[in-house]
């Protein structure tokens, strides 16, 4: 048998969680100190993950399977596919830098911040764990489980109202995945009449399930990962989550943690039920049209910096859901290399903005002003991360957006186009907060801000680069994601256009070690 | 069972002989023996199927694994009852129920730290009619296993030391409107006899499938004996004592039924309808999906308001008796197996759940308020994150065994072909996290009182106990295998 890398993925920072919970309270420093070399400890890991994958290979690699609850077929069974390969740098990549951002300072009640750290490596655990599931029930039991951390992280650090942002996450998500839940269920009793009671994927793809108790379960899936996602119109707990929770938990939260929902869709929804998810696709393209637009128009009103940034994340999630549901090969590997760099673009963007609050102690916009002059390397990285919101080329975004609107406009015309237009407004909102924020003359309170340290500096430089590197050499990336999601739409039996780079095609089932 | 009635009768003789002094402790060690002992013999007759006392005793699968878990819950319930330290006169019990609130003589008694000693015996013959009930085979039996479980508990449900108006309007409220339900399920009893000739329950399965005619008299039993036992699972609507009662009883006792009888009830339930009454599903399934339905709904929706812990608590056993009955409709073995596991899981959470509010205090004794729960967490972290695992449990968080439970129960009720039933359950699923995660909040993120409750450093007997509930807690949410397996061998009832 080969070394267990996947379980040790997970149970590297799952480890770390629980040393960091050890050190004694009131030791802040010495919780980050540990919690950040964990998480380093699992990119390491991560990193050896992502050097066996083999291009082209198994569907599924370094699959493990254990028998977990035999009475009921569920497994402990984890593999790794080029969509899952994707989200993992990304998780991996974005936790030491999230821990390494977190500022006490930006928290009002300046709590300990032990808790937020065993916590945060705790998620990523989970986090890590669902996009390795290859079991529906180990993947619910985390997708659930996760709510509960990542209610704390809210709801014990933030501004004043994170509370009511805590409980208005939690309740959203809980609901949908109480709804998912009955659906888990329903495709599980759908393997116990075909007489092979299980919750492996393999074995569940593999059922012949009737088109009408399909379209139910898949809305089950889809209500569950829509509000995780956020899509429209079921966004409503992010912006409020974004704005309340710390810059570091507010960038975890829409950078990492809500792309579950997108690789649920992605991974599990639409090979699941192939048939209900090539019906519903027009529908929920829509949906995420008005994502993008809604999304983007609400991000140009908002006043408080962090609720902005809460709604380009809903319009950009628009984007990845728009290229899932195109349902062609471009669409969901836009879709997929979009869940990457928009991970990386938005924590940039919090980062930032972090930084500015845990300056002046203000969220609003109006508050700042001119700021380039006093601070140029912090007005710098903000116009970057703008920038890379805003998907200009050659940054990592331009070719997934690029991507995505290419591979919708191969089935949906008018979605692609008014999508598009999602881009124009995205440069409006982006351009015009950095004017309203940098340019313009010094406001009296921020004329002596002061400009990034080297520590600061450390935590975005790594964000600046990788966004460059994906930007101008994306081929590498692409390859990976497009071997993921080649088998993944084959499941769909809709003829898909012919695909933009190599697609493997075969399917090969199993989990053989 | 015998072990543990005869326990009883020992304890009676002991509280008449022994001197007052060592009292209390020789009771307790009796009762923990015979308990133990009772355990190692059921598990030692695991594999054992027979129909014994003149056929009107069943010991089979399901009788066995109901009276383990329930031995190992009313292991952990001593624990709770022979509690001593946090209660300034001694343990939670009154040391003379029948003594006026705040008489001369009820101070007196305080005065002297005269401890209530008869708990135990009551305790135990209560155990025993729970055992016997899940094991009945008879309409008799099955009577006099519920009175027999029933009895002790209305007495004590009077005997709290703080509040003893309330509790003896608990005691009060539980007893006659439990004579009422008895009765209900006497009568029950008669119009089945009178159906079938016979109070054997594979006899009267025989009848049913022999006999055509005289359904209405049949029906007309087999709801009134529902009634009866609808009533001892607190379903709606017949389940408006449990909130005062929870409420009024000592908290000891308030953990011990609501984990005990529940289980013991179900257990009867399963087997009545089952064996006796499986024949006849058609007719007995609209009405507990309908009861399933109001009890799931008003459970949560109730249970929304409150503001003390203790109702909260018994609303949302209000509303796992709906969850467990979604799975009772189902009728297969398959249902039977995630009951099983469901009455496990919940009870011992809910033992542990509720040992946690004996041991928030203020002036008054228990500070069952919500609002006084406010910023425990702050407090006492241990004791509050214990809690709130808990509340998840209840909740039906994921890695709880609460989770796994709904799962199975879920699982069953689907196959069962109860779908619409899953679909209720899962949507107050939802509702019922609201309710759970507020008392989280509470306690985590509020700031504390200033003149808030204090948390009572508890001897070892009640920390092992919570320690065992929060333990199985976490484990069986994340290995529930063997048990699982344990309760699929289990569901066969032998007719």
């Amino acid at each position: 048998m080969t070394f267990p890398w996947l379980t040790t993925l997970i149970a590297v920072p799952a480890l770390g969680a629980v040393l960091t919970a050890l050190v004694p309270s009131g030791r802040g420093k010495l919780a980050k100190q540990v919690a950040i070399a964990f998480s380093l400890l699992t990119l390491a890991v991560a990193v050896a993950v992502i050097s066996q994958f083999e291009l082209g290979g198994d569907r599924y690699q370094l699959a493990e399977q254990h028998a977990w609850i035999e009475a009921l077929g569920i497994h402990w069974a984890l593999g790794v596919d080029g969509i899952g390969i994707a989200l993992i740098a990304l998780t991996a990549v974005a936790t030491p830098i999230v821990a390494m951002a977190m500022w006490p300072e930006a928290d009002a009640e300046k709590r300990d911040p032990k808790p937020f750290f065993a916590l945060l490596l705790l998620v990523e655990a989970m986090i890590l764990a669902a996009f390795l599931a290859k079991d529906l029930l180990l993947f619910y039991i985390v997708f659930e489980a996760m709510l509960i951390p990542l209610y704390f992280m809210i709801g014990m650090y933030g501004g004043p109202q994170r509370r009511y942002a805590a409980l208005k996450f939690l309740l959203y998500n809980l609901f949908g995945g109480l709804v998912m839940l009955a659906a888990v269920i329903g495709v599980y009793v759908q393997s116990v009449d075909a007489g092979n009671p299980s919750f492996l994927l393999a074995d569940l793809m593999a059922l012949d399930i009737g088109t009408d108790a399909q379209r139910w379960m898949f809305l089950g899936f889809m209500l569950a990962f829509a509000i995780k996602a956020p899509l429209w119109p079921f966004h409503t707990w992010l912006p409020d989550a974004a704005a309340e929770a710390t810059p570091s938990n507010a960038a975890f939260l829409s950078g990492v943690a809500d792309k579950v929902g997108t690789f649920g869709m992605i991974a599990l929804a639409v090979p699941l039920f192939p048939a209900a998810a090539a019906e519903f696709a027009p529908f929920i393209v829509v949906l995420a049209v008005i994502s993008i637009v809604y999304g983007a128009l609400l991000a140009i009103g908002q006043t408080d910096m962090k609720r902005l940034i809460g709604y380009t994340s809903i319009s950009h999630f628009g984007f990845i859901v728009l290229g899932i549901f195109a349902l062609t090969d471009r669409g969901a590997t836009g879709a997929t290399f979009y869940m990457v760099n928009h991970g990386l673009s938005t924590i940039a963007l919090f980062v930032v903005v972090g930084f500015m609050i845990s300056r002046r102690n203000s969220r609003l916009v109006a508050d700042y002003g001119g700021i380039q002059k006093p601070a140029p390397k912090l007005a710098g990285v903000f116009l970057f991360a703008g920038l890379s919101g805003l998907a200009l080329p050659p940054l990592a975004t331009f070719l997934s957006e690029f991507l995505v609107i290419a591979g919708t406009f191969e089935r949906y015309r008018a979605a692609a186009v008014i999508a598009t237009g999602g881009i124009v407004l995205a440069a409006l909102y982006i351009l015009w907060l950095y004017q309203r924020t940098m340019t313009g003359p010094v406001r009296e309170e921020s004329a002596g801000m002061r400009d990034l340290g080297r520590r600061e500096i450390a935590v975005v430089a790594p964000l600046i680069a990788l966004i460059l590197a994906i930007g101008v050499f994306p081929r590498t990336v692409i390859d990976v994601i497009d071997d993921g999601v080649g088998p993944t739409l084959a499941e769909v039996e809709v003829d898909v256009p012919p695909p933009l780079i190599n697609v493997v095609d075969t399917v090969i089932e199993g989990n053989d070690q | 069972m015998i072990i543990v009635l005869g326990a009883g009768v020992v304890g009676v003789l002991v509280e008449a002989f022994v001197p007052r002094r060592p009292r209390h402790a020789v009771q307790v060690g009796l009762a923990l023996v015979a308990l133990v002992a009772a355990l190692v013999q059921v598990v030692r007759l695991r594999d054992t199927e027979i129909v014994g006392a003149v056929g009107s005793v069943a010991i089979d699968g399901p009788a066995l694994f109901l009276q383990g878990t329930l031995l190992v819950m009313a292991i952990i319930s001593v624990m709770f009852f022979a509690e001593r330290r946090i209660e300034s006169g001694g343990d939670a019990f009154a040391p003379s129920a029948s003594s006026l609130p705040g008489s001369e003589d009820e101070r007196v008694l305080v005065r002297e730290k005269v401890l209530q000693t008869e708990v135990y015996p009551l305790m135990m013959f209560s155990v025993g009619g729970m055992m016997l009930f899940p094991a009945a085979n008879d309409l008799l039996v099955l009577f006099i296993a519920l009175e027999v479980l029933s009895l002790p508990l209305y007495l004590l449900c009077g005997m709290a030391r703080r509040r003893r108006l309330l509790s003896q309007e608990a005691a009060m409220k539980y007893f006659l409107l439990g004579a009422f339900a008895s009765g209900f399920f006497l009568f029950g009893s008669a119009f089945v006899y009178g159906f079938a000739g016979s109070l054997r329950f594979s006899e009267i399965d025989a009848a049913l499938t022999a006999r055509v005619g005289q359904e209405g008299l049949l029906l007309a039993g087999v709801g009134l004996m529902a009634v009866g036992l609808l009533f001892k699972i607190g379903a709606v609507p017949f389940h408006a004592w449990t909130p005062d009662v929870y409420q009024g009883a000592p908290t000891q006792v308030t953990a011990f039924m609501a984990a005990c009888t529940k289980l013991a009830a179900f257990g009867a339930m399963l087997r009545l309808f089952y064996v006796a009454f499986g024949g006849i599903r058609t007719d007995w399934q609209p009405m507990l999906w309908a009861v399933a339905i109001a009890t799931m709904v008003v459970g949560i929706v109730v249970a929304l308001t409150q503001t003390d812990v203790k109702r909260m608590l018994a609303y949302s056993s209000i509303a796992h008796a709906g969850f467990i009955l979604t799975a009772l409709v189902a009728v297969d073995e398959v249902a039977i197996a995630a009951i099983l596991f469901y009455l496990a899981a919940y009870g011992l959470t809910t033992l542990g759940a509720f040992a946690v509010v004996t041991l928030v205090r203020d002036a008054g004794g228990e500070a069952t308020h919500l609002s006084k729960w406010a910023g425990l967490g702050k407090r006492s972290p241990l004791l509050a994150a214990t809690f709130g695992l808990f509340l998840l449990a209840l909740a039906g968080i994921p890695l709880t065994s609460g989770f796994v439970g709904k799962l199975t129960v879920f699982a069953a009720a689907f196959q069962g072909g109860a779908m619409p039933l899953v679909i209720v359950g899962v949507l107050v699923s939802a509702v019922a996290a609201f309710f759970y995660v507020r008392v989280i909040v509470l306690m985590f993120f509020s700031e504390p009182a200033s003149e808030g409750p204090t948390v009572a450093v508890p001897s070892g007997w009640t920390v092992v106990g919570i320690g065992a509930a929060a333990v199985a807690t976490i484990a069986l949410g994340i290995l529930p295998g063997p048990l699982l397996d344990l309760a699929e061998q289990a569901a066969v009832f032998i007719r």
